[in-house]
């Protein structure tokens, strides 16, 4: 019995110890020392491996998000006879919640786990303890450019997406399910608030790109140095960063509800 | 390393053309400032659902936008302002404005119905011939009122034949 609750006691102080270790990590890698000119580089091969290569996943789903959204909505709103507010259905759901959240777990199944596997595998073969040896800060050289090129392109990604799911949702509605197009624009611009919707859109998909390099780059720089602990690390960044997103776009949207 | 930073470059680019197109395309940011537009006033006695951002109308073509709704604590009136484009500048002094429902279950908008005055409306205006919102509970009533009437009416009538 006794030893049950120290099991669980055990459980608890060591999950204290991870997230203090993460939160010191992530304090040291925002703290490494800009130096532009040499960091550009790391930097710029990073936004291409991170956000260039998500466009395609990205482009894709959300335009079958559009058309399905639009084909949902248009199904209830005609019970209603009022498919004329499809517009506003579509552009309201992908600018709040679908955009960011969608694009966010998409981000972090496809750029995510290959940081995490790619860090892992750094690790394990020795390479981070290497570049130490030889003076390069693997923070600076490594960690550092592959987080801020997430929290840079996730906010781009998810713009991207936004569009390219409204995009669809007009294909669908207009064009196929035969909404008047004046209408469809006009109820969604009507409706749409930029500061109060897209602005706090973009401002939920900084913080997701900032949880979701950050669970990813520290889950690899935390690997068990075996071929087991990377699958192992790679699981749990796509898992944690699913759960953080879904978690913390619920506190986000109940902060962001007073003005709508 | 040249192909990735242009790769890069086209990705940002990319990503700000989808936030214009969700500022303008989207949300219909509208473009009325300071400097291009001029800001009225009208006083309602009830505004219904109207809402800030509505439109502003003359003959069924949007002017302008509604700024601002507040409640006149002297009249128990609703004070609206709204922000006409600089270009429709000949709004005639006597002009009236009432406040419509697009549609029997839409958004309610501001409908501009221009007089006869050649004085025409400046900036900090108000328009004095305003009519309220129409509800629909309020119709509702009425007519159930002037149908029971139209009853008692007939029915009077009928007796008067009778006696006749």
């Amino acid at each position: 019995m006794i030893s049950r609750i120290a099991y669980i006691g055990r459980f608890g102080i060591q999950r204290c110890i991870r997230i203090g270790r993460s939160g010191l990590f992530l304090f040291n890698t925002l703290l490494q020392p800009p130096k532009w000119k040499q960091a550009w580089p790391l930097l710029s091969v990073q936004l291409y491996r991170v956000g260039i290569l998500s466009l395609p996943i990205i482009l894709l789903s959300a335009l079958f998000i559009g058309m399905v959204v639009s084909l949902q909505g248009y199904n209830v709103l005609s019970k209603f006879s009022a498919s004329e507010e499809l517009g506003q259905l579509v552009a309201l759901s992908v600018v709040r919640e679908l955009g960011p959240v969608v694009s966010a777990l998409l981000f972090a199944g496809r750029a995510g786990s290959a940081l995490t596997a790619e860090i892992g595998l750094m690790k394990t073969t020795e390479q981070l303890a290497s570049m130490e040896m030889m003076g390069v800060d693997p923070l600076w050289k490594i960690i550092s450019p592959r987080f801020w090129a997430g929290i840079i392109s996730m906010p781009l990604l998810s713009m991207i997406f936004c569009a390219v799911a409204i995009f669809g949702g007009y294909m669908v509605g207009v064009h196929w399910l035969g909404v008047d197009n004046g209408a469809f624009w006009n109820n969604m611009q009507n409706s749409v608030d930029f500061r109060l919707d897209i602005v706090n859109g973009v401002i939920k998909s900084v913080v997701f790109g900032c949880l979701v390099t950050w669970i990813a780059v520290f889950q690899g720089f935390a690997t068990v140095p075996t071929a087991e602990g990377i699958g192992l690390a790679t699981t749990r960044s796509v898992v944690y960063a699913s759960l953080a997103v879904l978690g913390f776009d619920f506190v986000l949207t109940a902060l962001m509800m007073g003005g709508w | 390393m040249k192909t990735i930073e242009i790769f890069v470059g086209l990705f940002i680019i990319a990503a700000v053309a989808a936030m214009f197109v969700l500022a303008f395309k989207v949300s219909g940011m509208s473009p009325l400032t300071e400097h291009n537009s001029y800001q009225i006033t009208a006083a309602f006695d009830n505004i219904g659902d109207l809402k800030p951002r509505a439109a502003v109308t003359i003959a069924g073509v949007k002017i302008g936008q509604v700024t601002g709704i507040t409640l006149n604590d002297k009249s128990y009136r609703a004070v609206v302002t709204m922000r006409i484009d600089k270009q429709e500048n000949n709004i005639p002094v006597d002009s009236e404005a009432s406040i419509v429902t697009a549609g029997l279950l839409g958004a309610n908008y501001i409908k501009l119905t221009p007089g006869f005055e050649n004085q025409f409306l400046q900036n900090g205006d108000a328009i004095e011939d305003t009519h309220p919102a129409i509800l629909l509970e309020e119709m509702i009533g009425q007519l159930m009122f002037s149908m029971k009437n139209d009853k008692a009416e007939t029915e009077a009538e009928t007796d008067n034949v009778a006696v006749q």
